[in-house]
């Protein structure tokens, strides 16, 4: 019979880990999915919790959005279409670093990366345009609140394509693993901002 | 199964001749797995004892509901310091601890996956545990009245949630990603199995409470309109320090235990299949801490309505324990062989098990809304009976893989005399409160609740039973320290090889 003491051997061989990063990153897109969606569910909770009244076609709907805030449409459906654009980029760096193709993989994680910028421009220009004020009521305070979460998680992504894109300048093009865990951070952003898009500025 | 045993020294920064600043310098930049757990493990023994130091104050000022010997003010922050440390002070922290320290050696990985993460979650957790708790001293805290200490407690609550997630996501990436060559996952053993899967629930949980907390914070910074600032912050974040979603911070636990059983029997678990199942049974309750809603259980009505409620009930409640249940069976089931040799370790293990299975027991019952103990000391004696048995589970880890850790031994006699007078304080601590409950006694009030019984005699016997943990605490800490001095060197693990008892 096998005992416990047999059981125990010496150590092996250092061995390389498999793909550490994207399980981690995974790990973490799982935890940011949970953080934005969790947040979505007490935005439905205190929107559905809001009074009934008439709207403009005559049909009740819950009176949350305050009557003077207006969603600037336009900035906003080009913000959602920005972020997919950003998460295509995240892609081309990974089609090419898998051609080892340094060139396109630096240029694709950079754009990636303004990319980001100009989201977090456009969230600055829907605040700007929306003129809502924090402290003037809940929706003002559950409005910031989730739409900040996701302008710092947007700045984290923005980071993560800079280090990424310095890392194949540096030569390390054959590293795939950061551009793919990049590529599914950036996917993970433009799903979670697509949902909030929808909850916050679509149906409102 | 096989399991590799690696050096405890492995990984180890070189600190000899390095001067006292030099050791202090080499901990505090560590990127050691075994130091970054031990100092998670040091700071959740601090909090534990400033915990067991708040309830047997609680404790002594319930013994007479008439008259108050403290400020009634410091009450409020009293209570709230005791559910917050009790979950992301003591149990949360010390399971990530001893995962981060154990389980890479156990999946045979030459260090944790990104270990200055982990470091990064420790000093987050630690810096905002101390945060949380100096606001609590300043007023602030669920129904502080000082908004700008309400705010710190916040702040500090944020951090912490961010430092436990940070360490988790190292253990969860370890024990996936950095398995000796050739070992599948169904192979691992069952403490890096149950910490991987505390870990995952910790990283899918504690974001929806960061989420909530960041609703919380700015609303309570600016317009306290939407979510009931200061009296609204347990209403919101309480059920992160409480039942179900304490059992996800104590999973690891249940994997001490069934790593144990077969250490005594001195074979293998021949059902390791449902030990995994079993520990990721106890991780259905995340499902219901999400919902951020008590599913309990109310029998009236129509046969559907009955229904409606049994199975989220049955679901959220009753499955954690189905889970602890069968890890607790396989265990025993393990111990059914000739070749058995007790050892010190498996008796707080197995004690402290039984004390997470009667909070998870009691936590069932006080949601069934007939029996009435919604809103009692009922609740706060499941928390009890979870946090002290889950530290009695730690102390039989640490004994255990003493070894291994720091290549010391601790005396077999103390180990298991810890763990006898764990047990018992456990018990005196939360039984009462579990009578009272039954009594009606009130939740989060130390004055002015009068029932039929002897209500002075619970909430001495409770106290008492805090006092004894307090000791015990103290002794352990003093052992271990002793141990990790001047205690009996030894190579590989004695408790395993055979030479100890």
């Amino acid at each position: 019979m096998t005992t416990a003491g047999d059981r125990v051997l010496p150590a092996g061989p250092t061995t390389a880990a498999r793909h550490p990063l994207f399980i981690a990153t995974g790990a973490v897109v799982g935890a940011g999915t949970m953080l934005m969606f969790g947040m979505l569910a007490v935005w439905f909770k205190f929107r559905d919790a809001s009074p009934l009244r008439v709207g403009r076609n005559n049909k009740m709907i819950h009176d949350w959005l305050p009557a003077d805030l207006k969603i600037p449409e336009v900035a906003t459906n080009t913000l959602a279409i920005t972020m997919v654009i950003a998460a295509i980029m995240g892609q081309w760096a990974v089609y090419s670093a898998t051609r080892k193709d340094a060139q396109h993989t630096t240029l694709a994680l950079f754009i990636t990366g303004v990319i980001g910028v100009a989201a977090v421009n456009a969230q600055v220009a829907i605040y700007k345009q929306m003129g809502a004020v924090l402290a003037d009521g809940s929706y003002q305070t559950m409005f910031y609140a989730i739409t900040g979460t996701m302008l710092v998680l947007i700045c984290t992504g923005i980071a993560f394509s800079l280090v990424a894109a310095f890392r194949v300048l540096g030569g390390r093009v054959a590293d795939r693993a950061v551009v793919t865990a990049h590529a599914m951070y950036w996917y993970f952003l433009s799903t979670a901002f697509i949902a909030l898009w929808f909850v916050v500025y679509v149906q409102k | 199964m096989t399991t590799v045993n690696l050096p405890s020294t492995l990984g180890a920064e070189a600190t000899a001749d390095s001067g006292f600043l030099g050791s202090v310098a080499a901990w505090l930049t560590t990127t050691d797995h075994k130091r970054i757990g031990r100092l998670f493990i040091g700071t959740a023994a601090l909090w534990l004892l400033t915990y067991v130091g708040v309830a047997t104050l609680l404790g002594f000022e319930r013994i007479d509901s008439k008259s108050l010997t403290f400020n009634e003010g410091m009450m409020t922050q009293l209570f709230a310091a005791s559910k917050t440390l009790a979950s992301f002070g003591v149990t949360a922290p010390l399971m990530i601890g001893l995962s981060l320290a154990l389980a890479p050696t156990l999946v045979g990985a030459r260090s944790v996956m990104f270990a200055r993460n982990a470091m990064l979650g420790f000093y987050l957790w630690a810096i905002g545990s101390a945060v949380v708790v100096a606001s609590l001293v300043g007023n602030g805290g669920p129904g502080g009245g000082n908004a700008q200490m309400v705010d710190l407690y916040l702040l500090g609550l944020a951090l912490v949630i961010l430092g436990l997630i940070a360490a988790a996501v190292s253990v969860v990436a370890t024990v996936l990603s950095a398995r000796t060559a050739g070992t599948d996952l169904a192979d691992v053993p069952s403490f890096a199995w149950s910490s991987m899967v505390g870990s995952i629930s910790l990283v899918l949980t504690l974001p929806v409470a960061l989420g909530t907390l960041i609703y919380v914070v700015v609303d309570h910074h600016y317009t306290r309109v939407a979510f009931g600032a200061n009296m609204g912050i347990m209403k919101w974040l309480g059920w992160s320090m409480s039942q179900p979603q304490t059992f996800l911070y104590v999973i690891p636990a249940i994997g001490v235990l069934a790593e144990l059983a077969p250490a005594v029997a001195r074979r293998t678990q021949p059902l390791r299949g449902g030990v995994f199942i079993g520990v990721g049974l106890i991780s259905v309750a995340l499902l219901g801490s999400v919902t951020q809603t008590v599913h309990g259980l109310a029998w009236t009505g129509t046969f559907i309505d009955k229904a409606k409620s049994f199975v989220p009930y049955a679901l959220f409640n009753l499955l954690p324990i189905l889970g602890v249940g069968v890890v607790l069976a396989l265990a025993l089931f393990t111990l059914k062989s000739d070749s058995i040799k007790m050892i010190a370790p498996f008796i707080p293990a197995f004690l402290g098990g039984g004390m997470i299975l009667t909070a998870m027991l009691g936590n069932a019952l006080q949601l069934i809304s007939s029996a009435n103990l919604s809103g009692t000391v009922f609740e706060e004696g499941a928390l009890v009976y979870i946090t002290y048995g889950t530290v009695l589970v730690a102390w039989s880890a640490i004994a255990f893989w003493g070894p291994t850790l720091w290549g010391r031994m601790l005396p077999a006699a103390v180990v298991a005399g810890i763990g006898a007078l764990g047990f018992v304080a456990t018990v005196l601590a939360a039984l009462p409160m579990y009578i009272a409950g039954f009594a009606d006694q009130q939740a989060d009030s130390v004055k002015d609740f009068d029932y039929s019984g002897p209500a002075g005699l619970w909430n001495a016997v409770s106290t008492v039973g805090h006092a004894l943990f307090a000791l015990c605490v103290v002794v352990a800490i003093a052992a271990a320290g002793k141990s990790l001095a001047t205690g009996q060197r030894v190579a590989g693990n004695p408790w395993i090889d055979g030479g100890a008892q």
